[in-house]
């Protein structure tokens, strides 16, 4: 007999992935409108956030159903952990995707094409983390959800590069204020996306294998592992 | 969102039981809705298990128990003169905490309540007799031996077996007193599956001292404390943000 609880743990992940693929539709359409300055896209990416706030709330309400009826344990318990917050990660990136999307509106208002620096490249990275993050947490693949935390150095070294490339080129024009200042709030939004997408590898890690990776948790003697 | 309310099946209005001297039930009122799963908990010597009985007149059979106030199964109250006690408990089954199948074999447990009320053909009885262990989620594990004595079965398969003969009778309710609390785990997790399924077609009540079964089987709970019904709201709501602090007290372990 299949139990009703297994059911209702295989609809909180079908109501994840339904919100990961909104979320890593709203990240591709921001990036895009950034990049192609497209206004509309853009307004499209804003109007979009709701639904991903709705999905989050849902989740939310079946998550303390399961966790206040169900008392979970085992890999049940990871798995309703792992949930929560990744639930959490992604209507956080959400938002960032929103952020982006305010800034793109801001590029398009200007009719002169902005030096976008590494930002593109940026752009690439943050969207293959999120794909890859989340593919790892539909298809339970550590392998995968590991490989995200290795490439999180690469798009914080792209923001410092940003952000230094940013002042300089405040230093060297000041009527690039406004355009540096924007470039930099872009540049902090893509490296965030890249910390949360780093999170939800390390959720799928801690669910797959009841292993703490954040914060160097496996090098401390101070945590509390889980055996 | 608008949600069609449920219909309610039976009606518990100001009851009140006594014991001798002893009030068990203090002026309760509580509706139960058709085909959901309503739970009743709380601690020892609470009342929950003298209020379940009290739906079926079971208390009745205590010489001691005197009921005032009403019930209503379809409007009409059980403790009306003219109600009739057996058919009443045909329409309202009940679950015993501890399985009491007949000494007779599987077959005949099942058929035995539809045979006192003068069911005589074969077919008709196979019919039943399938159809009430396959409800109960038996009939894959007995389909073969139904001859066998219902005593030779295992605990949790006994205690599917009474529910099975409480089916054959096609009851409408269905009343269950700690109908786990002598099982397994394994077995427990069973008769919460099918109590779940079962609520499709058959409204049910349960009394449960296993507050986390309660949780997990029951659509609304009720919680009562020294006779009283100290609160009835939803099973989520009672165990996510209940509004009196003794259910507070008592969901959380913090009692007395």
């Amino acid at each position: 007999m299949e139990r009703r609880f297994e059911r209702e743990i295989e609809g909180l992940k079908t109501s994840l992935i339904k919100m990961a693929s909104v979320v890593e539709d709203n990240v591709a359409s921001a990036v895009q409108a950034l990049l192609k300055e497209q206004k509309d896209l853009a307004e499209k990416v804003i109007a979009g956030d709701e639904r991903v706030n709705e999905l989050e709330l849902e989740n939310d309400n079946t998550i303390v159903d399961l966790l206040a009826l169900q008392q979970p344990v085992a890999s049940d318990l990871r798995f309703i952990i792992a949930a929560q917050k990744i639930n959490n990660d992604l209507e956080r990136i959400g938002d960032h995707a929103v952020n982006i999307a305010e800034s793109a509106q801001t590029f398009a208002a200007t009719h002169e094409q902005e030096p976008l620096l590494e930002i593109p490249k940026m752009c690439d990275i943050a969207r293959g983390m999120l794909k890859d993050a989340i593919d790892s947490f539909i298809n339970v693949d550590p392998v995968l959800a590991k490989r995200v935390l290795e490439r999180d150095d690469e798009i914080d070294d792209l923001n410092r590069k940003t952000i230094r490339a940013v002042i300089e080129l405040i230093r060297t024009d000041m009527k690039s204020l406004e355009v540096g200042l924007e470039l930099t709030r872009v540049s902090r939004n893509l490296e965030r996306i890249g910390d949360l997408t780093t999170n939800i590898a390390e959720e799928v890690i801690f669910q797959v294998q009841a292993r703490v990776v954040k914060h160097h948790a496996e090098d401390r003697t101070d945590v509390h592992k889980i055996h | 969102m608008a949600m069609t309310e449920p219909q309610i099946r039976l009606r518990a209005e100001n009851l009140n039981i006594h014991y001798g001297t002893k009030h068990a039930i203090k002026d309760v009122s509580l509706d139960i809705p058709s085909n959901q799963v309503t739970a009743f908990i709380g601690p020892s010597g609470c009342g929950k298990s003298t209020f379940l009985r009290a739906l079926n007149r079971m208390n009745d059979l205590i010489e001691t128990a005197q009921t005032t106030g009403k019930v209503l199964f379809d409007e009409t109250n059980v403790y009306d003169p003219g109600v009739d006690v057996v058919e009443l408990r045909k329409r309202i089954g009940m679950i015993f905490q501890k399985s009491n199948p007949f000494p007779k074999s599987i077959y005949e447990n099942v058929a035995y309540g539809p045979r006192i009320q003068g069911e005589g053909d074969k077919r008709k009885l196979d019919e039943i007799v399938e159809r009430s262990l396959q409800q109960a989620a038996l009939w894959g594990e007995v389909k073969d031996d139904l001859d066998k004595s219902g005593l030779a079965l295992s605990g949790g398969q006994q205690q599917r077996l009474c529910i099975a003969r409480a089916l054959a009778v096609e009851p409408e309710v269905i009343l269950m007193d700690e109908p786990a609390s002598a099982l397994d785990p394994i077995a427990t997790a069973k008769i919460e599956e099918l109590i779940f399924e079962l609520k499709e077609r058959y409204t049910i009540a349960i009394v449960t001292h296993n507050m986390q079964q309660a949780a997990r089987v029951s659509d609304r709970t009720a919680f009562f404390y020294l006779g009283e019904l100290i609160e009835y709201d939803e099973t989520k709501r009672m165990f996510t943000a209940p509004s009196k602090k003794q259910t507070e007290d008592y969901v959380t372990g913090r009692f007395g």
